[in-house]
């Protein structure tokens, strides 16, 4: 699944043989209460990760109006009044996804270029560049959402739906740069010597040689990043307009005024689409390894 | 490689973005700085009048003081159960890690809303927890679990434990399994060895994960304000308060400046010790 994980050969015989040396009560009971707590502790990890997720799916096909767990009976009533009586919800769900498209779409050529010119560039410029590009992961985006308001105010360009992907590229670009300089890394550079010594002109290698073996890099970067756009709350809340209301807003407000059962069919929903798309990207990207 | 004018060159590939980055990103972050170093919203005269404000009230100091508690209350829950997920990943028969990473990664790609949501249905006065220990007998009437500090500390830190775990799986599945079982070899037991050996060998992995966890969790907005509720006040609520419900744009850029400063200058004190340890660790 990942080269770190090749690095570690199977379990070495090596504590066997020094338990079959006939292991002392003592040493045994050290090696098991040791085991004992990391197992413990990592199931209830497992158990902590796993448990809130299907609780909400089992709520959401709840018979009853409230959030009651164990749910008193079981129907799909919340699904079909999400998908019937809730034009709002679907509205902020598509709004959701056009935005985080264009965004993604705008970061992978804007990210990809910038990689790409970063793994070739080296010295202090290029390494700034890199920690410029990656800074919206770690800083608290709800301040950069507040500065982009007031920037675009001060503009005297208003709010609109431009605006409001112009604060997500800023949430998007960095996992789509991070992914691809990782991939771009990776990349043995006597591939790209060989097709050019071959007499593959630079755009014809970099299309038959770099670009298919970065894909994976790419797309993982663009499934985060957009997953990460589709769930932002920070930057939506300053930049969203009256008339543009996004899902996560919408839920957040739903949740914290009223408590509908519908909100659990809404997140029945994501956490079903978030999972088969999860997968699905694990098997063609290998997700998992673009997040360590 | 390649002659220094190429690199140079490809540099100007990273321009577009980095034109985006300037201008979306610092231009407006440098004037977020300004505003709040300004008395009134026309910007009429510079002045220190909203950082005056803002640590002059004891009100906010204790906000401040209960956002980066609640970070680092967080940061230590997600380390102490993550530890040992990440330790028995490594260890972990080839079969069982497919899975395994799976049920780490898919909640981090799920959406933070939905999972907030989720401990809202668990710690509800009708939620799993109450209808368990009303079963037992432990409480007569529902207990008030949701909007206890004890709540949002442990919805944050579940909500963030798959940032703390992978770095660590990271740092772990690196360390040469040799060293552990020498140190076995040698009579050190499995505690000691732990404590003495693999702990400090994996701490550039443990301080990826805590730099990660505190800096989401000091900004979990949503979380913060469902689980916590309107009686805890966090910073990230604070501003989005004072900049959109009470129209006070110097005070609120004033607050975002002190909470981008805080986490900034815990995240680089991190960074430092993490770059030491990994001298210690690889040199």
């Amino acid at each position: 699944m990942s080269d770190a994980i090749g690095l570690v050969p199977a379990p070495a015989p090596a504590p066997d043989a020094s338990r079959t040396r006939r292991e002392s009560l003592g040493s045994r009971a050290e090696r098991v209460s040791f085991e004992l707590a990391m197992g413990l502790l990592a199931a209830a990890a497992a158990l902590l990760l796993l448990a809130p997720t299907v609780i909400v799916l089992l709520t959401s096909f709840t018979s009853g109006y409230s959030l009651k767990f164990p749910p008193p009976g079981w129907s799909t009533r919340w699904y079909v009044a999400l998908a019937t009586e809730s034009p709002e919800i679907l509205a902020a769900a598509w709004l959701s996804a056009k935005v985080a498209a264009t965004a993604t779409a705008v970061s992978v050529v804007l990210g990809v270029a910038a990689a790409l010119g970063l793994a070739r560039a080296r010295g202090a410029p290029a390494r700034l560049l890199e920690a410029a590009f990656l800074s919206p992961l770690m800083l608290p985006t709800l301040a950069l959402g507040l500065a982009l308001l007031m920037a675009f105010n001060l503009a005297g360009w208003g709010l609109s739906l431009t605006s409001l992907v112009i604060g997500h590229v800023a949430i998007v670009a960095p996992y789509v740069v991070r992914t691809t300089l990782a991939s771009l890394g990776q990349l043995d550079p006597a591939l790209l010597a060989s097709a050019r010594s071959l007499g593959a002109s630079a755009g014809h290698a970099f299309r038959t040689v770099t670009l298919p073996l970065v894909a994976p890099g790419i797309g993982a970067g663009a499934f985060i990043g957009f997953m990460a756009s589709f769930d932002n709350v920070a930057i939506s809340l300053f930049l969203s307009d009256a008339r543009s209301e996004v899902l996560p807003i919408r839920l957040w407000q739903n949740i914290e005024s009223n408590l509908d059962v519908r909100a659990a069919a809404v997140s029945g929903a994501l956490i079903a689409l978030t999972t088969a798309a999860g997968i699905a990207m694990e098997r063609a990207a290998g997700i998992s390894r673009h997040l360590r | 490689m390649s002659a220094p004018g190429r690199t140079d060159r490809a540099l100007w590939l990273a321009a577009p973005l980095g034109a985006f980055f300037a201008l979306f990103v610092f231009l407006p972050l440098a004037g977020l700085a300004v505003v709040s170093l300004h008395a009134d919203p026309a910007l009429s005269a510079p002045s220190l009048r909203q950082y005056a404000r803002f640590f002059g009230d004891p009100f906010n100091w204790g906000v401040l003081g209960d956002t980066l508690a609640l970070a680092a209350r967080s940061t230590a829950l997600a380390l102490v159960l993550g530890y040992p997920l990440a330790w028995c990943y490594v260890r972990a028969p080839r079969r069982w890690q497919r899975p395994l990473m799976l049920l780490i990664v898919l909640p981090l790609l799920t959406s933070a809303v939905v999972r907030t949501f989720a401990w809202i249905v668990i710690l509800g006065r009708q939620g799993l927890v109450n209808e368990w220990l009303l079963a037992a007998g432990w409480i007569e009437a529902p207990a008030r679990l949701l909007y206890t500090p004890a709540a949002v500390t442990l919805a944050i830190a579940q909500i963030e434990l798959p940032l703390m775990v992978l770095p660590l799986i990271t740092a772990l599945a690196r360390l040469d399994p040799s060293l552990a079982h020498a140190s076995v070899m040698l009579g050190a037991g499995r505690w000691r060895t732990f404590v003495r050996v693999v702990l400090p060998l994996s701490v550039p992995g443990l301080l990826a994960g805590c730099l990660l966890v505190f800096a989401a969790s000091a900004s979990a907005f949503v979380t913060q304000t469902l689980v916590g509720g309107g009686r805890q006040l966090f910073m990230p609520f604070y501003l989005y308060q004072q900049a959109i419900q009470a129209n006070d744009y110097p005070f609120a850029a004033a607050i975002a400046m002190t909470l981008l400063a805080s986490v900034l200058a815990i995240v680089s004190v991190i960074n430092l010790v993490m770059r030491r340890s990994r001298g210690f660790v690889h040199g």
